[in-house]
């Protein structure tokens, strides 16, 4: 039987070249377009990215109170420094001098590389303030308990990275404030040094020595230094961020979605009138995967009714976090260009040579002692809050603002402690200088123990101590410890970028300072 | 081989170890092993065996105008070498702190990064540094000398002219 006119290959073929447009959309959204709730949670659950996200949001994760929009701008900015990077290194030239030349035609010669190096810049600066902030936020509202220990590791973890990619980033113009930053940098690593050779031991083990000699490939800043920089800068660390990125957003998925006060649902209030009901009957299902997991089944008893589903209400709130950290990214680089100083030159220091200004804290910290300011210190405090989640176990104040006990006039009085004790260690010292000076002939053993740095966090360490016993509980000596680390942090950086000048020396404005 | 549960353990219980494969777990553990020395291997590369620095052996001529207790800092050198009665010693300009590199002054050294203050013979006075700038060695004699900033000599160590 020869096929009617209507079917032949010829005609099918034609057929399926009609179709191709809705045969190609079909293939590509396996659920149909997301034009009801029911298609887009499909959408949202077909999707590897989007997937990400529940498909269904608490309203409570919705107040902008709830987080201010802080992580998706640390992931906003990271995207723009990701995109703006790509481009910056069709022009970039990772070798010693050239390396300046090429940033140089960047910014004169080629169309908006000047434009598109400052929002670079800006954005890595934005995320550096949108990850600290971030970090304040989940702390003030309790977020790191449980079941979220762990995604508070893996953030303190993103921190870490988003610090070494600016670090990194830092060296790769090898103008002057570059070079010498990361000599400075490099000795930071180098600073076990400083034990072992009081010691006497730096003969046979040398930790210091052999972290510089990784990290520089050399014992100068040198090629090596600058191409393992670049290595790690463009391809190493932005590789760990985005894998350590996707652990944290999966994890506050499965960790239950953003945090939120046990009474959210009566605080909120009855949802809005125009809600469609989630389940039209009663729940018969829950949707555990009977005896393959175990675990908290999502819905017991009643349905979810004070979520709104992602697809679109989440969705909106964060591409309007995400257009406004662009927004400014872009405002800042229109009004304020990336610096850019004289060649790098080993033999002349830049005075003051000057670290990026998250990091003048710690440089504040150096002018005491390498090693305390530079390693002591910072490993303390990383451990004192990788420690917190674990150890503060209480459930009062989950998921409120400064919630817990003490909570905001606790919070108010350790703001207080933490500027004043930073101002008067810092006065001290400043007026009457520092061991060294009284006592010319102490050893630098001492000094390393018992520095400004040392007893400022002595101080914040016996402070939270007290209130741990005063309050009863440990979040109250958490929140103290934050708040002071978080109060110390900001003064010393203070300090570091507008009251130190040549020779680190204290000048109140930098009008004051000698003319060299 | 298998042993039924007991009735103690729910199924969703995972199987004791000690009914686990004993090869098994030796040739995962072998693989483990391979894997970190290979790993310990591979990090041996980004460890430098030769640095890429240049050469920090050089000569120099001291001016003969040179007064006793004036450094002289060759160009692009970081090393200031002293001339006086006893002879000639060479003090590297490299801080202890952090690496900046000294200024010489009247009054001995300061360091632009930290604000550490050295005696003319190298040693702290104030700041952070732990430790009093190397002595380096000098060679020769005249008014020619050999200086190796790689090369470490105890404090005071001079060079007859």
């Amino acid at each position: 039987m020869s096929p009617t006119p209507l079917d032949s290959a010829l005609h099918r073929f034609l057929r399926n070249l009609r179709e191709i447009p809705e045969h190609f959309r079909a293939s590509a959204v396996r659920g149909g377009l997301p034009s009801t709730d029911r298609t887009r949670s499909t959408f949202v659950f077909g999707n590897v990215f989007l997937h990400l996200h529940a498909v269904r949001a608490h309203r409570w994760s919705l107040r902008w109170s709830t987080t201010w929009g802080l992580g998706v701008t640390a992931i906003a900015a990271f995207l723009i420094t990701l995109v703006t990077g790509v481009l910056l290194m069709l022009y970039y030239k990772p070798y010693p001098d050239v390396a300046y030349l090429s940033i140089k035609d960047i910014h004169f010669v080629v169309p908006t590389g000047r434009f598109i190096r400052n929002i670079h810049r800006w954005a890595a600066n934005v995320m550096v303030v949108a990850v600290l902030l971030h970090m304040a936020r989940t702390f003030y509202t309790a977020a790191y308990r449980a079941p979220r220990e762990f995604n508070w590791l893996i953030g303190m973890a993103l921190l870490v990275t988003t610090l070494g990619l600016s670090f990194t980033g830092y060296l790769l113009p090898w103008d002057q404030l570059a070079y010498w930053a990361i000599t400075i940098g490099a000795n930071i690593a180098a600073a076990p040094r400083e034990v072992t050779d009081a010691l006497g031991m730096t003969e046979f083990f040398d930790p210091g020595g052999l972290q510089k000699l990784l990290l520089l490939g050399s014992d100068q800043v040198g090629e090596e230094a600058l191409i393992r920089f670049y290595l790690l800068h463009v391809m190493v660390l932005p590789l760990v961020l985005a894998g350590l990125a996707a652990v944290h957003f999966w994890r506050i998925r499965k960790d239950g979605g953003l945090v939120r006060p046990a009474d959210a649902d009566r605080r909120l209030g009855p949802p809005p009138p125009d809600t469609y009901p989630v389940f039209t009957e009663a729940p018969a299902k829950t949707y555990h995967l009977a005896a393959i997991v175990r675990g908290r089944t999502p819905a017991v008893g009643d349905g979810p009714e004070q979520t709104v589903p992602s697809m679109p209400h989440l969705f909106y709130a964060e591409a309007g976090v995400f257009m406004l950290t662009t927004l400014v990214c872009l405002a800042l680089a229109l009004v304020a260009d990336a610096p850019l100083k004289e060649l790098a030159n080993s033999a002349v220091p830049e005075n003051p040579a000057k670290a990026p200004w998250y990091f003048l804290g710690l440089q504040e910290l150096v002018s005491y002692s390498a090693f305390m300011g530079g390693i002591g210190i910072p490993t303390i405090v990383m451990l004192s809050l990788g420690l917190i989640p674990y150890l503060d176990r209480e459930e009062k104040g989950t998921g409120e603002w400064f919630g817990g006990p003490g909570g905001w006039p606790l919070t108010l009085q350790a703001i207080v402690v933490g500027f004043g004790a930073a101002l008067l260690v810092e006065a001290v010292v400043i007026r009457f200088g520092w061991l060294r000076e009284w006592f010319p002939a102490i050893p630098q053993l001492v000094i390393t123990a018992v520095n400004p740095g040392t007893l400022l966090t002595a101080i914040y360490g016996g402070y939270s101590i007290w209130l741990v016993r005063r309050y009863d509980s440990t979040r109250a000596g958490a929140l103290g410890l934050f708040t002071c680390f978080l109060c110390g942090f900001i003064l010393l950086t203070v300090i570091g970028t507008y009251f130190r000048g040549p020779n680190w020396t204290f000048y109140w404005s930098p009008a004051d300072w000698p003319v060299h | 081989m298998t042993v039924s549960p007991g009735p103690a353990r729910s199924r969703l219980d995972p199987e004791p170890l000690p009914r686990r494969d004993f090869l098994g777990l030796a040739s995962l553990g072998a693989a483990l092993s391979a894997l970190l020395f290979a790993t310990l291997g591979m990090l041996r590369l980004p460890k430098a065996a030769v640095l890429s620095s240049p050469s920090k052996k050089f000569r120099v001529s001291l001016p003969d105008t040179l007064g006793e207790g004036v450094a002289y800092v060759p160009p692009g050198r970081s090393v200031a070498l002293f001339r006086d009665g006893k002879g000639v010693h060479a003090v590297s300009t490299i801080c202890t702190h952090l690496g900046c590199i000294v200024k010489p002054t009247a009054e001995g050294f300061e360091c632009p990064c930290h604000g550490s203050r050295f005696a003319p013979d190298g040693s702290v006075v104030k700041g952070p540094a732990p430790r009093a700038l190397a002595w380096v060695k000098v060679g020769g004699s005249g008014g020619n000398y050999v200086v190796d900033e790689d090369v470490r000599v105890p404090s005071g160590t001079k060079v007859t002219t």
